[in-house]
């Protein structure tokens, strides 16, 4: 069977010594920063991503992914253990996850947490495993309205669905499409948004504005708020859960699992929403919803599973079709591209063993983490006593290093400052940051593609509903703005007359 | 007349002026036709969409008046940001030491407290980790000061 050979031949590229020590690092700097909160998995991968240049091609994307779901492992941990979500994923396990803990049950509560999350991991990586292939099957026929169509759908997808204020992420999307064209027009040789200075001719290096943005950025907001951090740890005494701990908690892993494997192909969702909804499904069917939000294993069981399947299910788009489904997905994107690999369903047939490898090294990688890091609990929880006015300088070293060794061009650096002020005041003003990464990443395709299907078309626009497939991904982005705008709208509307 | 202190209103005006200078610079490039678009025709189309939804952020802002939320953190949004100029401009001229010494002090600096010795150790220690991590394991390219 095909499936099972190319899972084979995967797990043959990830179970390769380097491979497997890059699986490794991945997840540890994942957990490390998941438990640490004020860095996540965003600021880190992009932090890390100039390292990344002189590993192979695998190697380096299966580093990234492990940091990237060993930080859902890690966020859950603190929430569970000291009621801090160390990301946005986990702040759901902290309503049931602490109190189990509270009442001395923290051990089931993280081993539960851990099981879940490893059955969501499997059943993800089989998924990838099923769909990818077929999907990126289909997307080979694409011609440049399709890809047109698509990344319209995804980038609105994104915006709507994005957390915070709808239109705000609209216009960060337009921003971000903005930035991207800055430099060299491909297509005219023209000169773009450049000011004369010659670095910016090649355009703003991805790196510089995912730096700037998640890493310098957020550091800002958190020197201005403070927060307390009391570190007032459970003690974990017995790890095993019991049989009728297990017994409560199969169905919200399952039904988990489905929620997350759903939410992770939209785009625009963070781990969080899935999560969340995740959460409000189990209250709804359980037969007491009174014990939820005092101790329930299910509320942990649930959210656990679906934050970690969203993850996993995030790959299917940024594998298939080259489309990235959230800021994390634009940065591997972004990885890709920088190892001179163009993302899109070539990347299956043409570079089997990225695909099949990565697949593979997220199950092994999933395995790794119930491994070591049950066992390892403690080590973390100790580390969330470093202060972060020790931190913070560290992650600025990195970061500064990381840009610098791109091009060894100062430039760079001011540009990265430069965009660490912007992130800040665009926050402050309710603009949420990942549209305008998806915008800055699809900008150049999404301009390089509606020209192409003009010249195409003969200049006819009609060219974008007369082809079924394009027409297709059209017609959901209608329905998706009328779905979401209209209520949105409505309330508004409410709002002023009421 | 006092300035409308809501977020949206500012928000509007950033994406005004944003839009305004982008359509004003790409005013040059050539439009094009539908059918063969020019290279001013993206950054037009986005500068004009930019300065819609400035133009709706700005009404909604005069109307309702959400304040901007937590405070400014001026000093982490200036000693920051100058502290990674420092990196750059050492980087070219002093070497990857002063650089680092520079960037991770200066970091500390802009937070709200500044334990001169414990800076010290920080820096230091940092510089002395990065210096073995990135200049001989992996072999960057920079010399460690300028001229020795």
């Amino acid at each position: 069977m095909d499936l099972f050979h190319n899972l084979i031949f995967g797990f043959g590229v990830a179970l390769s010594w380097q491979n497997l020590l890059y699986c490794l690092i991945g997840v540890s700097v994942g957990t490390l920063i998941g438990v640490l909160p004020g860095i996540g998995p965003l600021g880190t991968i992009a932090i890390l991503l100039p390292i990344t240049f002189n590993v192979a091609p695998v190697g380096a994307l299966i580093m990234l992914a492990g940091i990237y779901y060993g930080a859902q492992y890690g966020g859950s941990t603190t929430a569970i253990l000291v009621n801090l979500p160390g990301e946005t994923s986990s702040v759901v396990t902290c309503i049931d996850g602490y109190q189990m803990a509270r009442q001395g049950r923290a051990g089931p509560a993280l081993a539960i947490a851990a099981i879940g999350s490893f059955f969501a991991g499997t059943v993800g990586t089989l998924l990838i495993a099923l769909f990818g292939p077929p999907l990126a099957e289909v997307a080979l026929e694409f011609a440049a309205p399709e890809y047109f169509s698509l990344m319209l759908m995804s980038l609105v997808a994104a915006a709507v669905l994005a957390q915070g204020d709808m239109a705000k992420s609209f216009a960060m999307v337009a921003l971000g499409l903005l930035l991207g064209i800055v430099g060299t027009d491909v297509n005219t040789g023209v000169q773009r948004f450049s000011f004369g200075i010659t670095e910016l001719s090649d355009g703003i290096g991805f790196i510089v504005v995912a730096v700037g943005m998640f890493a310098m950025g957020e550091i800002i907001a958190n020197l201005g708020d403070p927060e307390e951090r009391s570190v007032f740890a459970a003690k974990v005494t017995h790890l095993f859960p019991t049989w009728a701990d297990m017994k409560q908690s199969i169905g919200p892993i399952l039904r988990g699992t489905a929620i997350g494997s759903f939410f992770g192909v939209l785009p625009g969702t963070g781990p969080a929403i899935a999560s969340f909804s995740s959460y409000i499904v189990e209250k709804k069917v359980a037969a007491d919803p009174s014990r939820f939000g005092r101790g329930a294993i299910e509320g942990v069981a649930g959210p656990e599973s679906a934050n970690n399947a969203d993850a996993q299910c995030k790959f299917i788009p940024m594998l298939t079709l080259g489309l990235p489904a959230s800021g994390v997905m634009a940065l591997m994107l972004g990885a890709l591209t920088i190892q001179g690999i163009q993302p899109g369903p070539e990347v299956m047939t043409q570079r089997p063993e990225l695909f099949w490898g990565l697949i593979a090294s997220m199950w092994i990688g999933n395995l790794m983490l119930v491994v070591l890091n049950l066992p390892l609990i403690g080590v973390w929880v100790k580390l969330l006593t470093v202060p972060y006015r020790l931190l913070f300088p560290a992650i600025m070293a990195f970061s500064a290093i990381g840009i610098y060794s791109v091009n060894n061009s100062s430039f760079e650096i001011y540009l990265t400052a430069l965009f660490g002020v912007l992130g800040f005041v665009w926050t402050k003003l309710g603009f949420p940051a990942p549209p305008l990464l998806l915008g800055f990443v699809l900008g150049p395709m999404m301009e390089e593609h509606l020209r192409r299907a003009m010249l195409m078309a003969k200049g006819d626009p009609t060219v974008f509903v007369t082809r079924p497939i394009s027409l297709a991904f059209i017609i959901v982005t209608l329905a998706i703005v009328v779905v979401m705008v209209a209520p949105a709208m409505k309330q508004r509307r409410g709002e002023i007359t009421g | 007349m006092k300035l409308p202190d809501s977020k949206d209103f500012w928000s509007g005006v950033m994406l005004i002026a944003i839009g305004a200078v982008a359509v004003f610079i790409a005013r040059d490039y050539p439009f094009g036709t539908a059918l063969r678009m020019g290279a001013g025709f993206f950054p037009v189309v986005l500068g004009v969409v930019l300065m819609l939804f400035g133009l709706a952020f700005a009404v909604r802002g005069l109307r309702d008046s959400a304040k901007i939320e937590g405070n400014w953190s001026l000093r982490a949004l200036i000693v920051l940001p100058l502290a990674f100029v420092a990196f750059g401009v050492l980087m070219e001229h002093a070497g990857f030491v002063p650089a680092m010494l520079a960037l991770t002090a200066g970091s500390a600096a802009a937070g709200p407290e500044f334990r001169i010795g414990e800076v010290l150790a920080l820096s230091v220690l940092l510089t002395i980790m990065c210096v073995v991590l990135f200049i001989w394991a992996l072999g960057l390219p920079y010399p460690l000061i300028v001229g020795m």
